[in-house]
Order: C-alpha cells, then structure tokens, then sequence
C-alpha cells in the first residue's frame, strides 16, 4: 500500500506539511503572474501620453465597498480555521459562509461595474487603460471565482474529512486560506493603480 | 489540494482504466508522457523534413507526401510559403513545449525523481495525473490546429506581434494551447519540488541525491517562476486577438494598406520581454535534466564517482538562478542602448562560467576511469563535445557586436540546436536506453543500438555543422525560398548536404523505433534487477517496479555514486554494508 | 530555378571583393566599423576552436587509455585537479577581457558614435510587408511631412506634396543609394509588422519595429552593388523582402539624384 508521509505532519526539515509546501510554491507563480501583468501595466502608463485617472474613469466608491469586503473575508477565513483548530465545526462553518458571502458581495459589485463600462462603450478595444483593467480585474475575478469553489467545498463534501483526519482537514483550510489572503493581497495592489493613481 | 486517497490505490487488481489511462502512479504516468512526448517528436520532425525538401529543392514537388497535403499547403506538390512558415512555427513549438519538457520533466523526471529519492509515489497523486491530462488537451488543441481553415499558427515559435496578432486563426489556438501547456507544467513542477523535498526517503539528504534528482529540482523551479510571465504575455495576447485590445500594437499601423482600426498604445516590444522571461531559462529547462541524464549514465559506465559532485550542484543551481537574468540578449537588435546591452551581455557571460564547469566536471570524471561503452554510454559521450559546440557558439551571439551580424542568422539555429538536438536529444536517448531495461524487463538489442547511435551522430552533424558557415555568410532564417537572395544562394551546396543528412537522420530513428518496439515486447529478459550495476535506488527494487515501488521503505547510507570503492566495484546507496 | 552550381562554389572561401562577395563564412566588408565586428567574431572563433580542440584532445585520450579491459580498474580517489580551475579562471578572464576591451567598445561605436547630421547623409527607411521604402531629404536636407492617411498605392510613405519640405523629396522602393566614403544615418521604422533591416557586407543589423523609430549609422569604403535583406519572419513572402544595396561613386550619386528628380518633375507636371 502506498503511504506518503507529510500529509497531515509538518515535515521536520521544512516544518510544513506537503500541502502547504505546495501551496506556497503555487503561489510563487502566481506571485510571477501577477508580476509581469504588474509590469506590463508600468511600461503601457509610462509609454503612455495620455494615460486617464483611473478615478476619473472608475467607480471609487463601489471599489472601496470591494476593497473591504475583500479584507473582512480575509479575516474571516482566518477565524473559520481558527475554529477548527478550537475544535468547533459548526463554527467554521458560520465564517465559511460569511467568508462566501463577501466575496459573493465582491463578486456583484464587480458585475455592476463591468456591465456599466460596457453600457457607456467602454471595452478591452477602447484603449489600453481599459484593456489592461479588464484583463487584470478579470483574471483576479477569475481567482476569485476559483478560491470560492474551493471555499464552498471545503464548507460543504470536503468537511466529511474533519471526522476522519482533523489534523488534515484543517491542513486543507489553511491553504484555502494562503490562497484567499494571495486573491486579496493582489486586489490590495489593484484597487490603487487602476482607481487612485 | 490533492492528498493521497488510500481506499482507492490498494494493493487489489485493478481495471485498464484505472491502471493505464487514469493512472495515478508517477511510473505509469511517467510512460504515458514519454509515449506522447515521443510521438510528438516524431510528428514535429516529419515535418522538418518537409520543410528541409523545400530548401533542398525550391519550387519542386515534396516526393510522394506533397500528393496527400491540401492545396494551400503544397500547391501541385510544391509547398507553398505559408505552409513552410507553418512549419517554422509548429515544429519548434512541437519540439519544445510537446516534445522534448514533457519527456525530459514530465516522462524521465516522472519514473525517476520519485524512485530515485526512495519516495513510494509523487506528493500529489492526482494532481499528477492531472497534469498528465492538462498536457493532452494543450497537445489535442496545438494538433487540431492543422485542420483549422487557415491552418496552424504560422508565426514562429516565438510569435512576435504584430505579425502574430494580424495573423489567422491558427494564432488563437496556439495561444490556447500554450494556456493548457503552461498551466500543466506549473501543476508538474509543484509536484516535482514537494516530491523532491519533502518525500526524501531516511537517510536521503540533500547531498546524497543523485544529480538528475537535483538537475529536476533546479528545472522545476525554472519552470514554476518563469512560464506564468509566458502565461500573462498569452493572456494578453489573447485579449489583442478575441477581444480586440492594443497590448501589443502600436497606433498607426497599416497592414496591406488598410489603416488598422484599433485604438492602439500598445508596444509590441513588451512581448518579446515576457516571452523570452520565460524563453531563456527555457533553454535551461531543455538542458538541465539531459545533464542529469548523462551523468547518471556516465557515472555509471565509468565505474568511478562523479568528479565535483557538489560542484556540479551548486552549478546547476547557480545556473538556473542566472537564467532568470540573461533574457534580453536574444533582444540586441531591437534598438537596444549600450548600458542595457552591457548588463544583459556581461550577465551572459556571467552564465557561461557554470556550463563551462559542468562540461568539465563530466570530463574530468573520465580520467582514470574503466570505460564500458554500451549504448547509453555512446550517446552520453556524444552527448559532451555536441553540448561544447552548442556552448561555445553561444559566445559570439551573446556578444551585442557579433551579434549584429549573426542574430537571426543560421548561426542561431545552428547553436541551439547543437544544444538541444545532439545535446538533450541525445541525453534523452541515453536515458531511454540505460532505464528501458528497469522499466520494461527487457534488454534492447545492441548491435540496432550501436547502428542507431553511429549513424545518428554522424548525420546530425551534417545537418547542423554547416549551418555556422552559413549564418556567418549572413544567411537569415525562415526564408522559404534559398534562391531569391545572392549571398543565401551561395551557400546552397551546404543547404542541400544538411537536407540530405537530415533525410538519413529521420531514417536512422526507423532503427531506434524498431528497437524499442520490439525489445518492449520481444526483448531478452533482464536477468538481475540491476543489469548496469549501478547504485541509486531505482536498481534496488523490483523490474519492473512494483506500485508502490518499494513495499518497504528503504535507508539510505551513502552518497549516489559510490563506484569502485569495494571489492564489488559499486557500492547500492541502500546497502548497510558495501 | 534551382541551379546547376557545383556543390561547393569554388568562391566558397576564397577572399571576397566587390565583384564576388559573398561565399562560405563572413561576406565581404565594406563599413568601416565592420572590421570590429570581424575581429571579434573571429578572435571568438579561435578561442572557440582553441578550447574544443583542447578539450577533444583531451576526451579522445581518455575514451581510449580508460576503456574498460580485462586487468583494467577505474582509480575512484582521483578527485581533485588543479589545472582545470586555472583554466576555468582563464576562460572566464578571457570573456571579461573580450567584453571590456574589444565587444562593449566596438558595440558602443556601433550605438553612440553618431555623425552630426550636417556632415551625413540622412535617410528614412520604411520598412512594409514586403519591402523598403527608402525615403530621401533631397536637396534642401529637410524632409517633408509625412501623413498616414495619405499612404495609397503610389505614396507609399504618405508624404505630403504640399509641404515645402517635402517638394524635393525622393523615395525609392527596394532600392538605397548610397555615395561611397560619406557617413550616412538611416532613421529606421515599420508601418506594420517588425521586420529587420540587414545589409550583410556592411555588418548592419537592425529591427524595425512599429512604434518605435531606430537610428543606426554606417560608412561605405568601397563602391558595388549589393542586398538589403529582412532578418526577421515578417509573413508569407519574407523570403522576398528583398532590396538593392547601392554603393555609388559620389558621381554616380550625384546622377541617381538628377534622374530621381527628373523624374519627379515629370510626375508633377
């Protein structure tokens, strides 16, 4: 029988689980990916003449109200695995549900941006302000979307876990986690360079 | 994430599906990237044929295959200036992202890296097969491309915009296909780096691992930071072609006369940037585990350790951190100022110091060595002075003032392919024919394998060698007819010699494909578990390796090439006593 | 249209000139910054040869004193050498003098040492799908304003007639004059995909990319005629994309000048 070790043990040498080594790791390319986006969007503002204010052309406001739901579910995602480790599943579950909630919130707000821009003209071939906001919120909502898949399934089948292996159902929910605070700390870097600066 | 499900890999029988196509065993795995990888390679070569017939003979008909492909491809025969530039673009696509990473990472570095670090299995089984799975369908999209109206993508590898962006459909799908591509390579090299590290077996550390261990530990981080910039640039690519964006087009372009109507502000420089982020230390990903290859093979048939093995090592991974800082020396001639080219040029030579000792550090292994020369062992030696040649004409290139006159010559093609072609390839026939026997049971025929290896070596110099006096006569690249310049006519003499040697090239693999074949099925049966006499762990369990490739798991107590220190002549990491 | 040239032409390495420049290895030089060039690919290639042959020797020795026989046993503890370091340490000294004293300078040249542009000949090629359009200040030395919505079949630059600059304005297609022993600037650009600017006898190399206007500069020190050739895959006929390379006695510049504008003063009557 196949036994892989680490999986719910942190490892000695690296003190963490296989999971989250990999999770890690998994970020570090996206941490690239976001990175050459980042960088396309310094060499298309700086080789620009006329580069709009993003606060002009967006909606501040609505993205505020987006900047703090995301952070909020950021901490909520921290305490549904903080219950877990207090032992208290029915509490995970609450935050878990909260944590969905906001970024169901993030998620409409985006939908009522996007399709305003789209009623006043604005797309991807209007200019390349907008076809680089659109394809980085995009691919970030994107993310999102992804993240919460896992959020929900991790709240939903994948709590069957918690019976059998605690130690690597709460594992699973800290990486989950790694994941969510990476998709926010990516918005933290959005919301100022497409709306304030 | 994925964890190990044990319910569902007992030990119990289980049916074809389960076993060979949605596997989720790094050997079986291993294979079927191997399988596919290889037949890309054949399919990426066949076509090189084609294109070599055209260059050989301009504007005469492709010998008995011209008669099958559609009009817009070989017009009466006669191939036609968008198929050869099809095939520009496909078969150094195919070669690269189909052919060569997957067998190289996703075949050998699958079977091997877990084994070899005494691992039962990858950290994350599932996510294996996934990647696995992710791979095919970028491979289905890149081939289905062919039947699109159109055709496939037509650009070069490198698909520069604008060209690429203006260009048919078959753009579209290429980028596509790099999407799954690349996506599958980052879930590969996750795994590789999780395995690597954390699923060492006791007594494993780090300075006991074999070196092609290490040579998949330094590619997969290469490919973990330096294909999500490719991935990006894709994106963005994307959007300019579906969605109509500027990324890469500039205002006031004119294609064929007509005003182009985009908004334009874009920059199509901004993509070579993020395509050769990742191109550069690409190349490395294509060398790195054929390094690990050799020297495991040499280590072997020299029966004597491996001269600098921690020297090797931190060359690897000085050179894979390098590579991330060396990319825009493929860029000199784009209008590049002198305090840009400076740094891009002294880092270049900067990073030819680790290959040079690598080279060395293998020669040297051979002094005072007992040289068996067995197939592998033909080809890992090949392998050396081919790399020096592809090494050495990276010089002058990585140069701006020589490069003036040699980029996108036939000097590059030359250089990289004396890196990749009697280089990796090369590497990747040692390896097929020095683990055949573990994965298989069964030996491959010799005297084939010899005749395959001559053969082979002698023809791919012939197709590459003159290809330096050409790119110094200033021959350019990608020009479908060799007639119409004077300075490329001159040279056809050479054109014709390596068309024809590639000619006896693609039949010499006809000798590698029998072999294989046959010997898989009909081979003599390997009489020992370790027919090389060799040390690392893959020898130390059973032929073929069992699922769990090792029912108990083993210790480790000595370092991986521990050669001609005993009575014996090779002393097993695993054994206690030598 | 295949040839029937013998396999090896017998110009293959002889020396180059004027009347056959061209064979196996670098094409004849007529730029005066290209002898740099030369030198450094050159001096590149005799290290190179000099290492490999070195090595090969080396390898060669090894693969016979070392094979295995019978009453043969491999010597496991020889692992440390000293002379493989000073030679690593002297290859990497060698690179750092190449790049410092022969490769940063000549390319340096090649980018900064422009000529004033009174003292030079200053052109503007356009490069298109597939060809290069050369365009000339004329007499006055000031070229005229050029427009992208007046690009048609004819204007193929869009220059603009009624502009007093651009009056005595030449373009060519697929032709560039040049006079012999004058500097001359070329300002190079693409209306649409990149191509790249390449006279092989004159170790000239550049893209031309959309968006972006590059400057190169060069000399000619001897007379001839020669090609322009496009470096980079720029579509389905870029294996076409070719052009002359006219180095003329200042006398014959001075006619190609005189046609040219007779012929312009024909067009606009």
């Amino acid at each position: 029988m196949i036994v892989i070790p680490y999986v719910d043990k942190p490892h000695p040498l690296t003190g963490v689980t296989n999971a989250k080594f990999g999770i890690w790791l998994f970020l570090a390319s996206e941490v690239m990916l976001f990175g050459a986006l980042f960088s396309t969007l310094i060499i298309l503002r700086t080789g620009s003449a006329n580069w709009p204010l993003g606060s002009t052309e967006l909606n501040v406001p609505l993205a505020t109200i987006n900047t703090i739901a995301l952070i909020t579910s950021s901490v909520t995602i921290v305490l549904a695995w903080a219950s877990l480790k207090m032992q208290q599943i029915g509490r995970f579950r609450v935050y878990m549900a909260l944590t969905l909630l906001l970024s169901a919130v993030f998620l409409v707000i985006k939908y009522f941006e996007y399709t305003h821009k789209f009623e006043h003209g604005h797309f991807p071939s209007t200019s390349t302000f907008f076809a680089i906001y659109f394809t980085m919120t995009g691919l970030h909502g994107i993310h999102i979307i992804g993240g919460m898949i896992v959020n929900a399934y991790l709240m939903g089948p994948g709590s069957a876990m918690w019976k059998k292996n605690p130690e690597q159902f709460t594992g699973r929910v800290e990486c989950a986690g790694l994941y969510w605070h990476f998709v926010d700390l990516v918005w933290i870097f959005l919301f100022p360079s497409f709306y304030l600066l | 994430m994925s964890s190990h499900d044990s319910h569902a890999q007992g030990h119990h029988e289980m049916g074809f599906i389960r076993k060979w196509v949605f596997s989720t065993d790094h050997k079986v795995i291993g294979i079927q990237y191997a399988v596919t990888a290889m037949l890309f390679l054949l399919f990426g070569f066949f076509l090189i044929l084609m294109l070599r017939w055209q260059l050989a003979h301009p504007n005469t008909a492709i010998p008995i295959i011209g008669g099958f492909l559609p009009e817009s491809w070989a017009n009466g025969g006669v191939m036609t200036p968008d198929f050869y530039n099809v095939i520009g673009a496909m078969h150094g696509t195919i070669m690269v992202f189909l052919g060569v990473v997957p067998l190289s990472v996703g075949g050998f570095g699958n079977y091997l890296l877990p084994i070899q670090v005494g691992a039962q299995d990858m950290a994350f089984p599932k996510l294996n097969m996934a990647s696995y799975w992710v791979f095919f369908i970028g491979g289905v999209i890149m081939f289905a491309s062919f039947f699109l109206p159109g055709g496939p993508a037509a650009n070069g590898w490198t698909s520069y915009p604008p060209l690429s962006v203006v260009a048919q459909n078959g753009q579209t799908m290429w980028l596509l296909g790099m999407v799954f591509l690349i996506t599958s390579s980052l879930l590969g090299s996750v795994n590789f780096i999780v395995t690597g590290v954390q699923l060492r077996t006791k007594g494993m550390s780090f300075f006991r691992m074999p070196l092609f261990v290490w040579a998949q530990l330094v590619t997969s981080f290469l490919l973990l930071l330096a294909f999500p910039p490719l991935e990006a640039a894709g994106v963005l690519q994307l959007m300019d072609r579906v969605f109509g964006s500027s990324f890469f087009l500039p205002s006031g372009l004119i294609v064929s006369g007509e005003k182009l109507t985009v908004s334009g502000g874009g920059n199509p420089i901004l993509w070579q940037h993020l395509f050769w982020f990742l191109a550069h230390p690409e190349v490395y990903v294509l060398i790195l585990p054929a390094f690990g290859i050799v020297a495991e093979v040499i280590a072997t048939n020299t029966r004597k350790p491996i001269y600098g093995y921690q020297t090797l090592i931190y060359s690897m991974v000085f050179l894979g951190f390098m590579s991330f800082f060396v990319w825009a020396h493929h860029m000199f001639m784009t209008g590049m100022g002198t305090n840009l080219s400076n740094f891009f040029q002294a880092t270049t030579m900067i990073i030819s110091v680790p290959s040079v000792i690598i080279l060395t550090t293998l020669l040297l292994t051979l002094w005072g060595a007992s040289i068996r020369y067995t197939v592998p062992m033909l080809f890992a030696l090949a392998f050396l002075p081919m790399f020096a040649i592809g090494g050495l004409t990276g010089l002058p290139l990585g140069l701006a003032a020589a490069d003036i006159h040699l980029h996108d010559t036939y000097y590059v093609i030359g250089h990289f392919h004396y890196v990749v072609a009697p280089g990796t390839l090369f590497g990747l026939f040692a390896g097929v024919y020095h683990w055949f026997p573990k994965v298989t049971g069964r030996k491959t025929n010799v005297a084939l394998g010899k005749l395959h290896f001559w053969i082979s070596f002698l023809a791919i110099n012939g197709v590459f060698f003159p290809m330096f006096f050409q790119g110094m006569a200033g021959v350019s690249r990608r020009l479908y007819d060799p007639m119409v310049y004077a300075h490329v006519a001159h040279s056809q003499g050479l054109t014709v010699l390596s068309s024809y040697c590639s000619f006896i090239l693609g039949a010499a693999q006809f000798l590698f494909l029998a072999n294989i074949i046959y010997s898989a099925f009909k081979g003599k049966k390997v009489e020992s578990d370790n027919p090389w006499e060799s040390t690392t762990l893959e020898w130390a369990t059973a032929t073929p390796p069992p699922h769990e490739n090792f029912p108990t798991p083993l210790e480790v107590f000595r370092g991986p090439y521990e050669y001609g220190l005993t009575p014996k002549g090779y002393s097993p990491q695993h054994l206690q006593e030598a | 249209m295949t040839e029937t040239t013998s396999w090896m032409p017998a110009d293959a390495f002889a020396p180059r000139t004027a009347e056959s420049p061209y064979g196996w290895g670098l094409p004849l030089n007529i730029s005066t910054h290209g002898a740099g060039i030369d030198q450094l690919i050159n001096i590149l290639h005799w290290f190179c040869l000099a290492l490999f042959v070195g090595w090969g020797l080396y390898f060669l020795y090894c693969l016979v004193r070392f094979r295995a026989r019978p009453g043969h046993q491999p010597n496991p503890m020889l692992n440390h050498f000293k002379l493989p370091t000073f030679l690593e340490v002297g290859v990497a000294i060698f690179e750092v003098a190449i790049l410092v004293f022969l490769a940063a300078p000549v390319w340096g040249s090649y980018k900064n040492d422009f000529p004033d542009e009174k003292d030079a000949l200053v052109v503007r090629i356009t490069a298109e799908q597939f060809a290069w359009n050369v365009h000339y200040p004329g007499r006055d030395g000031k070229f005229g304003k050029t427009d992208i919505n007046l690009i048609d079949g004819t204007n193929t630059i869009g220059l603009d007639r009624n502009d007093a600059d651009a009056k005595d304005d030449i373009f060519t297609i697929n032709n560039l004059h040049i006079p012999v022993n004058k500097k001359v600037i070329a300002y190079i650009h693409s209306k649409d995909v990149i191509h790249s600017f390449f006279l092989p006898v004159m170790r000239v190399k550049q893209d031309a990319v959309p968006g972006m206007t590059n400057k190169v500069w060069f000399e000619a020190n001897q007379t001839g005629s020669f090609e322009i050739a496009c470096a980079q895959l720029c579509g389905n006929s870029h294996f076409r994309m070719r052009g002359q390379f006219l180095v003329d006695t200042p006398e014959a510049y001075q006619a190609f000048l005189v046609e040219e504008e007779k012929a312009l003063s024909e067009a606009s009557q």
